[in-house]
């Protein structure tokens, strides 16, 4: 039996910033890592792994590139890395990423029946946790996300009973199996890898599928097959306020004035 | 297509701008008929301009313009004279696909507000979705409408019509009770396939998201998370602008060929309409029903989180701590101005890492967003990721010691200095205010310290 495990590699976007002058990407220097959320999605297949016996597959969808993240995921504990990278992939939204991973998720089932995909709750640079629910709707799986816990998964039964995190209330769901779970950091402490693991994950090898190996429609996939385009990228905009008085020489005196202020404007009931 | 040549008109190849590139996932390359785009490790196109024909796909598709049409001097005159000598415009051919495709979203009339709900218990998002679903239902000159799913929660379309819906569409069986993605999604399809609504929004909750996603992917259509703007063009398209990249830059994203047009929508960034219960409206009544045993997944128990006394969506004034507070221990001091206030403490991602506070009380891209009258942030430097969460305050005030910190940016007032001096300094003079005008002195001191 198989988890499928996917993950993203993406710049790290607390690293970011915007030129004030142009307003446009300082990108420079930014670093690629894995999709924090993903480690979280990791680590919970690897606890399932250890405690059912499945095998974990890790897949993503990006640049060349993206193999230094599959490998990463490898050292971890993954028993198989694949990397869905071909030049009518890119540019996808959400709908056409997850066309090509869903279809990534099928071929891999034709080889071994596959119980749970994993996923993270949502990507940092994208910040959509659309992709998920887009697997699992093309799979035809169960669909939980939001789940900081799971409690079983009954092989025998082919179920699995989770806890899912909402607004306000937590809600303890059973669903059959395969089920595809957008898990959250309070699920699990994500570990770090072995240097051993590490060593040996140099030399694994990562499968690459581009879509000669996936036959994809190309209206289905990428650019063509995104259904959202983006008009214009610009900066946002920020009115800057006033400083108050010389907080560091007289905070007294600033704490005086901000209250004068805000009474005045009629801001505090006073 | 073939261009008909009197005199070659140049082409010309593309190259990129400096500096403009976003690596936004290789638009470019993928539109590129030629194969003439490479991607560097950095996501930027490196264009082979021997295989370059100029065909301006790539300039098209680039959402950050950073692309653009190189000509050599000798084009470039050759073009002006073109220009100088030409009699007319080219009159654009629009291709059939692109005629049939607009003919087909022409069907799709109307905006649709999913109201979400837990139980018969109506989220606040799904109101405030309706006040924004009414600019566009105006400036679109059609139906604005909400949809009802539930097990006996036809009150909820009493309140649709209160806050400006026309029309409600509901569907209403005990199947419904708990929200389950497959139910709901099936629910939602029916009926946006019977009625066809070029518009579709729902609140950006765990529910909404879990169910957009599902709707969009079977629908095979647009969807736009986290929206913060909602316009419409000239042509009718829905002009959906969020924040990406961290919040570090705002898309504007628009779903051109499918229907209907999604977007999600947090919490607390549209304002709430006036309530007005007397307004009336249409019920339709949709019989469309899943039987029981047909659906799998089972809501086996609903905990309801035990009031941590902290409703930061709900707040009016928030006071929020940040890393500067360097301790759990220095929190009480910000709970005194909440109090003094009428407000509740919230904080920076930093502090919920660092455990000093709950992740329930995290303000910002990965924790609520908020709207509050009143955002005081103390010892909160403002990185973007904080500031997509409270930016639409409607006053804050910044307390730090770094005159450079980026919440210094989106402050109505900044004091520039130590929290721990500034923050109880707030505090004395409110209460002094406050016992000099009304009350008395002892009635103030009560229940405090």
């Amino acid at each position: 039996m198989l988890i499928v495990t996917c993950i993203k590699q993406v710049p790290d976007t607390s690293q970011v910033k915007v030129d004030p002058v142009t307003g446009t990407l300082i990108r420079e220097g930014v670093p690629f890592i894995i999709n924090p959320f993903d480690t979280y999605a990791l680590e919970e297949s690897l606890i399932l792994k250890e405690k059912h016996g499945f095998r974990v597959a890790v897949i993503s969808m990006g640049p060349p590139d993206t193999e230094v993240t599959l490998r990463k995921a490898l050292s971890l504990g993954g028993d198989e890395a694949i990397l869905l990278s071909d030049r009518a992939f890119g540019g996808a939204d959400t709908l056409a990423t997850s066309m090509v991973l869903a279809e990534a998720i099928k071929k891999l089932g034709k080889k071994e029946e596959v119980a749970i995909v994993i996923c993270g709750r949502q990507t940092i640079d994208g910040d959509t946790a659309q992709v998920g629910p887009g697997i699992a709707t093309r799979l035809g799986y169960s669909q939980l996300t939001l789940v900081d816990h799971i409690f079983d998964v009954d092989m025998k039964a082919k179920k699995i009973r989770v806890r899912r995190r909402l607004e306000g209330r937590h809600e303890i769901v059973e669903a059959p199996l395969p089920a595809m779970i957008a898990v959250l950091r309070e699920i699990n402490r994500p570990r770090y890898p072995k240097v051993p693991m590490r060593l040996m994950a140099q030399d694994a090898t990562v499968t690459l599928w581009n879509n000669k190996e996936m036959g994809l429609r190309e209206d289905t996939i990428g650019l063509k097959g995104s259904a959202t385009q983006v008009r214009k990228i610009f900066s946002p905009r920020r009115e800057r306020g006033e400083i108050i008085g010389d907080g560091v020489k007289n905070p007294q005196a600033s704490a005086r004035l901000l209250v004068e202020r805000l009474k005045e404007k009629n801001i505090l009931n006073l | 297509m073939e261009e008909k040549k009197k005199i070659g008109k140049p082409r010309g190849v593309a190259q990129l701008i400096p500096d403009k590139c976003i690596a936004c996932g290789a638009r470019c390359q993928s539109s590129c008929p030629e194969d003439a785009i490479e991607m560097n490790n950095k996501g930027e196109p490196i264009i082979n301009i021997e295989k370059c024909i100029g065909c301006r796909r790539c300039v098209k598709v680039c959402p950050a313009d950073a692309l653009e049409m190189f000509y050599t001097s000798e084009e470039k005159k050759l073009l002006l004279e073109i220009a100088a000598s030409s009699s007319g415009p080219d009159t654009k051919q629009v291709s059939i696909e692109e005629a049939t495709a607009k003919a087909e979203t022409k069907e799709y009339k109307g905006v649709w507000v999913f109201v979400e709900h837990a139980e018969g218990e109506p989220a606040a998002v799904s109101w405030e979705l309706l006040g924004a679903g009414a600019k566009l239902a105006k400036s679109l000159g059609v139906e604005l409408c909400s949809v009802v799913i539930g097990d006996k929660v036809e009150d909820l379309c009493k309140e649709s019509f209160a806050y400006g819906a026309s029309r409600v569409y509901l569907i209403d069986a005990p199947v419904f009770h708990y929200y389950r993605t497959e139910t709901y999604n099936k629910a939602i399809c029916y009926l946006v396939n019977k009625y066809k609504s070029e518009i579709l929004l729902m609140g950006a909750t765990g529910t909404g998201r879990d169910l957009a996603g599902a709707v969009a992917t079977k629908l095979n259509t647009g969807l736009t998370a986290d929206c913060t703007s909602l316009d419409v063009d000239d042509r009718g398209n829905l002009l959906q602008t969020r924040p990406a990249f961290g919040g570090n830059i705002m898309a504007t994203i628009f779903t051109e060929h499918t229907r209907p047009q999604m977007s999600t929508v947090r919490p607390h960034v549209m304002m709430l309409p006036r309530k007005v219960t007397s307004r009336k409206g249409e019920i339709v009544r949709e019989s469309f029903s899943i039987k029981e045993e047909d659906v799998d997944v089972k809501v086996l128990e609903v905990i309801k989180d035990k009031g941590s006394g902290c409703d930061l969506a709900a707040a009016e004034v928030i006071v929020s701590g940040g890393r500067g507070m360097q301790g759990s221990e220095n929190f009480g001091m910000l709970q005194h101005l909440a109090d003094e206030l009428g407000g509740v403490v919230g904080c920076s991602r930093a502090v919920v890492e660092a455990g000093w506070m709950g992740a329930e009380r995290q303000v910002g891209q990965t924790g609520k967003t908020v709207r509050p009258k009143i955002y005081i942030a103390c010892g909160i430097s403002g990185a973007i990721q904080h500031l997509v969460g409270m930016q639409s305050s409607d006053v804050i005030i910044a307390i730090n010691h770094d005159k450079n910190a980026p919440i210094f940016e989106v402050a109505t007032y900044g004091i520039v200095g130590d929290v721990f001096q500034v923050v109880p300094a707030i505090l004395n003079n409110i209460r002094e205010l406050r016992a000099g005008n009304t009350c008395s002195v002892s009635e103030q001191i009560t229940g405090k310290e």
